[in-house]
């Protein structure tokens, strides 16, 4: 009998190059549509891989929040504006091209070392042996440990909304 | 090995019996619009119209797939497979019966159990909103447009009292695993469901999530992202052929899936309303009941010419339907896997039937009342809900 | 030839590279919604690196950070997207290099 590949493994690999793919997608396109909905594949193989890691409520809350309110109403913007594809612009930006991309390439190649030089002997990703991640845990966490912080982002997001409310309505003169 | 087989086996059945589902859910629809507004509604094809789903489907499928001039064409192809495939995906969650055991095997009435079912629901019906956004925004077209951001603005705002009436009930089951909270609901009467335990609240909170699935699903008297008659028909104005029987097949699969998480979370899943022995009774009599008056009628005051033979013909069926109902009292066996799923597919359809019914009945909301009316009172009363059974949880347990 | 399992530390070098295209797209285009997704992107890299970390470490603390850093950038996109639709209604532009009063 042949042995089966690990199944961990083709997952993640299949999940973390569909991921890179649509980051790629989301930098790359022409169209802000495309854009969004490129980042939407990315979140939705987030959630996969959170699932992975045995966090299964904030996998969720992913696809709620992230994928089905945040992204939303990106493109609900993006719709109402009718902010199509971008022009040629006249001032081309040699900064971010010749200095700023290599930059990061070098940021990426040190930090992608010192993560594998540092963490040799890492936790071995298995599905279904860390099972903490689940509704009851993390509530019971949020509501006792975290309750300030919790309260305090319950605050912002109030002031957001008002905030938001201010300036998005149109003047009346 | 068995794992695989059993979970094989159900797919085939539970996916045979989805589609089955959509398909004549349309058949109903126009036959009970049909009656409601005093008309036969299709009669052609086949005995009361009952092949007109089949002509249906080889009429959309034969048709020429036209892509019209300056749309996007990638995305306007992705959104009806993004919108279909999302609809299809929620039923895997939905518990139809209790645990059973045949031919030494043991296994749940459901294809998947997860820990997280509602809040995977919730995630998916979510995400539906792209399907009908991207279809509006890529057709290239006014209408369209107007329909598919109407369609987002509804979804984004009647989620919220939609998710909130959800959590009302979890706050008395204590779980988020649908299989439980149907399993907490069982045992004896009716009043043990959610949506008739702690009254008013959670009957409250029921009508509130039911108002919130008409506007989910686009349908009257919330269907402002395909009004007819000002929008010629919304998002999918522009398709045709099976890119539109896509579109159509999504709505029917939501309107299925919703009526499924409504019945498992509120109304006690596969339980009948009342214990077992007597209950197990109800199918026979109804089934029996049918059948004699499709017979009295058909052989004596035929009102067309065909009744003479196929009202009989559907009255020994039915006739036979209950017999096998009668027969399942007294073999387990098969009883443990008829009396669950006819209970369940029976809270279905009439919650089903609801659905229709308002459509015949009621009047297409303008776009402010339809905003106004989510953000200042649905909203609003499922809040005082939630906070109110918070609090009758916390204080009295 | 495949290994046997993931280690943690490849979860952290695929949030670095998501990162890295974040950053990469806000510094090349000029389309402000565009480059406000590619900050989304960039926030989402960093909630899998607390998540593995989360796993590493057999603690769930790390994914509340994550919970926490999703509400934050929901507030945030509600604020931004209406500021968005300000700049928009006054300059009849989604450039950002037209958005420069100030430097004039």
């Amino acid at each position: 009998m042949i042995p089966l590949p690990n199944l961990d493994v083709i997952a993640f690999l299949v999940l973390a190059t569909f991921a890179v793919l649509c980051g790629l997608s989301v930098i790359l396109q022409k169209h802000a549509v495309a854009s969004a909905l490129s980042l939407v594949g990315v979140m939705g193989a987030l959630a996969v891989l959170y699932l992975m890691l045995g966090a299964e409520f904030l996998a969720a809350v992913q696809m709620i929040v992230y994928a089905g309110a945040i992204m939303v109403l990106f493109v609900f913007v993006i719709m109402l504006l009718n902010a199509g594809s971008e022009q040629k612009s006249n001032r081309p930006r040699y900064f971010a091209y010749f200095a700023g991309i290599p930059a990061l390439l070098v940021f990426l190649g040190l930090i992608a070392n010192f993560i594998l030089r540092e963490l040799p002997n890492s936790a071995s990703v298995q599905f279904g042996a860390f099972t903490q991640g689940g509704p009851a845990p993390v509530g019971r966490l949020l509501f006792t440990k975290y309750l300030l912080p919790f309260e305090v982002t319950s605050l912002l997001v109030l002031i957001a909304i008002i905030g938001a409310m201010v300036l998005a309505k149109k003047e009346i003169d | 090995m068995d794992y695989f087989l059993v979970s094989l086996i159900k797919i085939v059945v539970v996916f045979g019996a989805f589609m089955t589902t959509l398909a004549y859910l349309q058949w109903v629809e126009r036959k009970v619009l049909a009656h409601i507004q005093l008309r036969l509604g299709p009669q052609r094809v086949g005995p009361h119209g009952l092949l007109q789903p089949l002509a249906d489907v080889i009429k959309l499928a034969t048709k020429e797939g036209v892509i019209p001039a300056n749309v996007n064409t990638f995305f306007y192809i992705l959104a009806p497979f993004i919108a279909v495939s999302l609809a299809l995906i929620s039923i895997a969650v939905i518990p139809f019966g209790p645990a059973i055991e045949l031919f030494g095997v043991r296994t749940n009435l459901e294809l998947t159990s997860l820990n997280i079912g509602v809040l995977l629901i919730l995630a998916i019906s979510s995400v539906g909103v792209y399907g009908i956004a991207l279809g509006g925004w890529a057709s290239n077209n006014k209408y369209s447009l107007m329909g598919g951001l109407r369609s987002s603005a509804q979804m984004i705002s009647y989620e919220l009292p939609m998710a909130i009436a959800l959590a009302t009930p979890l706050l008395v089951l204590n779980t988020l695993d649908l299989r439980q909270i149907a399993e907490r609901q069982g045992g004896g009467w009716f009043w043990n469901w959610t949506a008739f335990s702690a009254p008013p609240l959670l009957f409250i909170a029921f009508v509130v999530f039911l108002i919130s699935a008409f506007a989910e699903t686009n349908r009257v008297p919330f269907d402002l992202p395909e009004a007819e008659n000002e929008l010629v028909a919304g998002f999918h104005t522009e398709y045709s052929s099976l890119a539109f029987a896509g579109f159509f097949m999504a709505e029917y699969a939501n309107m299925v899936t919703i009526t499924c998480v409504a019945t498992t979370i509120f109304l006690g899943g596969w339980h009948p309303p009342f214990p077992a022995p007597y209950s197990n009774y109800v199918p026979t009599a109804l089934f029996w009941f049918f059948g004699a008056i499709l017979l009295f009628h058909g052989l004596t005051q035929p009102a067309r010419r065909w009744d003479r033979f196929t009202f009989p013909i559907f009255g020994v069926l039915s006739l036979g339907l209950g017999a096998i109902f009668l027969g399942a009292t007294f073999f387990p066996v098969v009883g443990q896997i008829l009396f669950p799923v006819f209970w369940f597919v029976a809270k279905v359809g009439l919650l089903l039937f609801i659905f229709i019914w308002v459509r015949g009945t009621l009047p297409r909301f303008r776009y402010d009342q339809l905003m106004r009316f989510t953000w200042t009172f649905l909203f609003p009363v499922a809040l005082g809900c939630l906070l109110l059974t918070g609090l009758k949880v916390a204080l009295f347990g | 030839m495949l290994p046997n399992a993931v280690p943690v530390s490849w979860y952290l070098v695929l949030s670095a590279i998501l990162f890295s295209l974040g950053v990469a797209g806000f510094l090349i285009r000029r389309n402000i919604i565009t480059v406000f997704m590619c900050i989304e992107l960039m926030l989402n890299a960093v909630n899998l690196s607390f998540v593995a970390f989360s796993y590493e470490l057999k603690k769930i603390d790390g994914q509340l950070f994550t919970f926490f850093v999703m509400v934050v950038a929901a507030a945030e996109a509600a604020v931004g997207l209406a500021i968005i639709l300000t700049i928009f209604r006054h300059r009849m532009s989604l450039e950002i290099d037209d958005v420069s009063s100030l430097k004039n």
